[in-house]
């Protein structure tokens, strides 16, 4: 009787351990291997894939880009999507429904299609938004947005926007509104309610938000690989380059082996910390 | 002119009236009580006073200022919330001291003040406690003393005492009536346990159905009910040949009614007992003097002032 959790659990474990444990593990192993450019890969065990990918300076500049970028996603995401989650929740009946859609809207999109949306508005001389920016007079030569990290820090936070929406909102929903009746009738002001009374019942809704959208946003692909181009690398598209372009695999293994360590490790701190600050409030 | 009137108040949700027409003064510093079953709308008669629920109709006034047109913040209520609305990231000192922040005392007055009202509700040495990791009852007494810290004009206090053990419960009850008697803060009671709705309160307002039954002194309202509901809700009694007598007032006596007794309960300090009567089945309370009393089986007569 007792095996039968266990044998039930079987399907989910091989599948996972079939599509993600062997894979990664592979994955691993190949970042120990040799390649040359007229040998290919050769099945030994070195760390010469390791120390390159830890001792060059252009590998560390490309990292630190991609978690400048990521860093900078998950903010504007909190800074826009917690109040857009908290304005979504104050709404009424047929226009909360109406407004969640328009907010998850960009997930039904392809995310290719909707970066490639932005890069004709933005696009160089011929950008929508440029040209009727320059057609004012407001400014005199275009915005830079393809290729700047800016730009790949703008796309990335609209495409990820649904995820703090949806985590923030989630925790909005718990609150109890006669706790914000009872500050209230204490004599607290909207802001102060807000401040003192909301935002900190909802930050662990926030933090997890910011989790998530930091590792989508760190391991993106299709809108740095459309926007950056390849001018401006991140972690994935340098490993994708290394992996079909210069079909140094090994290396392009080391690359995504050590985003992967560098993820967990982030969001395992944050995890801890969210853990420590708030289990005695929030069990 | 009382301090706090009610004029015809009226809330209905979607065509069902959860309070109807409900008039009632409450004179400066009196207690009263709304008393009424589950869902007869003593929240929502609580919660509009609060402001956090808008009146279908009529009006609120305060020392005849007329309280709608303020706002919630502005009305300076203490309130105890019936799912008592505790801040759930602050400390017990933080929750308490919320109101007096919103004041603009100082930190140190701030600080006695807490101490003493959580001394008062038998919390001192719970101040940096969360409310999570604190029992039901003990929350509950937090609601308490964060309303009654501010010194609030009007306290509405929302079943402030429905999760207290019998003891701590007789205990905050005395407590609530010496605050009451000493500050002399206007106090609406909202219960549905017309035993703390006696003991504490001058008046009682007997709610049924968001419409109020009688409106009166508690032993007013006992000994001479306006209708057979409220007669029931406060307490047991026996409708005998069309009058209605209340189970102490009878006694056993050589003749009257006459009777068998088919069950009798011993309580402590009385004997209940259930008998079978020509006017059917009457129930009796007799205090337990230590004679001897009628047992299960026995022919008795029953006897009670204005017997016809
Ligand atoms: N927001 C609401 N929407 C619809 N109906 C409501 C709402 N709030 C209360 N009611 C209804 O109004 C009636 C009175 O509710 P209220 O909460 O005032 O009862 P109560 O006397 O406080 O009961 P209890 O003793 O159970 O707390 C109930 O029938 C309830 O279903
Ligand atoms: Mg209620």
């Amino acid at each position: 009787m007792k095996a039968a959790p266990y044998l039930l659990c079987l399907p989910a474990l091989v599948l996972f351990a079939g599509v993600v444990i062997v894979p990664l593990g592979m994955t691993v192993l190949l970042s120990f291997h040799d390649w040359g450019q007229y040998k290919g890969i050769e099945p030994v065990f070195i760390l010469k894939n390791w120390q390159e990918v830890l001792g060059d300076s252009y590998f560390h500049e490309m990292f630190a880009r991609t978690f400048r970028i990521a860093f900078f996603v998950t903010l504007l995401a909190a800074v826009f999507g917690a109040p857009e989650a908290y304005i979504l929740n104050r709404m009424r009946s047929p226009w909360r429904g109406l407004f969640l859609l328009v907010i998850l809207g960009p997930l039904l999109i392809s995310v290719v299609a909707r970066t490639l949306g932005w890069a004709l508005l933005f696009g160089g001389n011929s950008g929508l938004v440029n040209k009727a920016l320059m057609g004012m007079g407001l400014i005199s030569a275009p915005l830079p947005f393809m290729f700047t990290e800016t730009g790949i820090v703008v796309a990335l936070a609209h495409v990820l926007m649904p995820y703090m929406v949806l985590a923030v909102w989630a925790s909005l929903q718990r609150l109890d509104p006669q706790v914000e009746n009872a500050a209230v009738a204490l004599g607290a002001g909207p802001f102060t309610v807000l401040r003192r009374i909301v935002l900190p019942q909802v930050m662990p809704g926030i933090l997890s938000g910011a989790v998530i959208v930091f590792a989508l946003a760190a391991s993106a692909f299709a809108t740095p690989a459309i926007i950056g181009g390849r001018r401006l690398k991140v972690a994935s598209t340098l490993a994708y380059d290394e992996f079909l372009n210069t079909l140094n695999w090994p290396l392009g293994a080391a690359v995504a082996v050590l985003l992967l360590a560098a993820l967990i490790a982030i969001i395992w701190g944050t995890n801890r910390l969210v853990e420590r600050r708030y289990a005695q409030v929030f069990a | 002119m009382p301090f706090l009137e009610l004029e015809k108040l009226t809330k209905s949700f979607g065509g069902h009236n959860a309070v109807d027409g409900l008039t009632l003064g409450v004179e400066k510093g009196e207690f009263v009580a709304l008393l009424g079953p589950s869902g007869c709308g003593k929240t929502t008669t609580l919660q509009m006073i609060a402001g956090f629920v808008e009146p279908t109709s009529g009006a609120i006034r305060l020392g005849g200022k007329d309280l709608l047109a303020m706002k919630p913040a502005k009305r300076g209520l203490g309130i105890v919330f019936q799912s008592y609305a505790l801040f759930p990231h602050m400390t017990v000192a933080e929750n308490v001291g919320f109101g007096l922040e919103m004041q603009g005392v100082t930190a140190a007055e701030r600080r006695t003040r807490v101490a003493e009202t959580l001394e008062l509700v038998g919390l001192g040495t719970f101040a940096s406690r969360f409310p999570r990791q604190m029992s039901g009852g003990q929350q509950q007494r937090v609601a308490l003393a964060r309303a009654l810290v501010i010194r609030p004009q009007v306290l509405l206090l929302d079943e402030p005492l429905s999760n207290l053990d019998a003891k701590l419960r007789e205990g905050m009850q005395i407590e609530l009536r010496q605050i009451q008697r000493t500050v002399g803060t206007t106090t609406i009671l909202v219960t549905h346990d017309q035993a703390e709705a006696m003991a504490l309160s001058d008046r009682i307002v007997v709610m049924n159905q968001g419409k109020a039954e009688q409106i009166g002194p508690p032993h007013e309202a006992y000994e001479r009910p306006a209708t057979a509901f409220v007669a029931n809700f406060l307490g047991k009694t026996n409708l005998v040949d069309g009058a209605s007598v209340r189970p102490e007032r009878i006694s056993f006596a050589a003749a009257g009614l006459a009777g068998t007794v088919r069950t009798r309960i011993f309580q402590g300090n009385h004997w209940l007992y259930q008998v079978d009567t020509a006017s059917g089945l009457v129930t009796v309370i007799r205090q337990n003097t230590g004679e001897a009393m009628p047992g299960e089986g026995d022919a008795v007569h029953l006897l009670w002032e204005g017997r016809a």
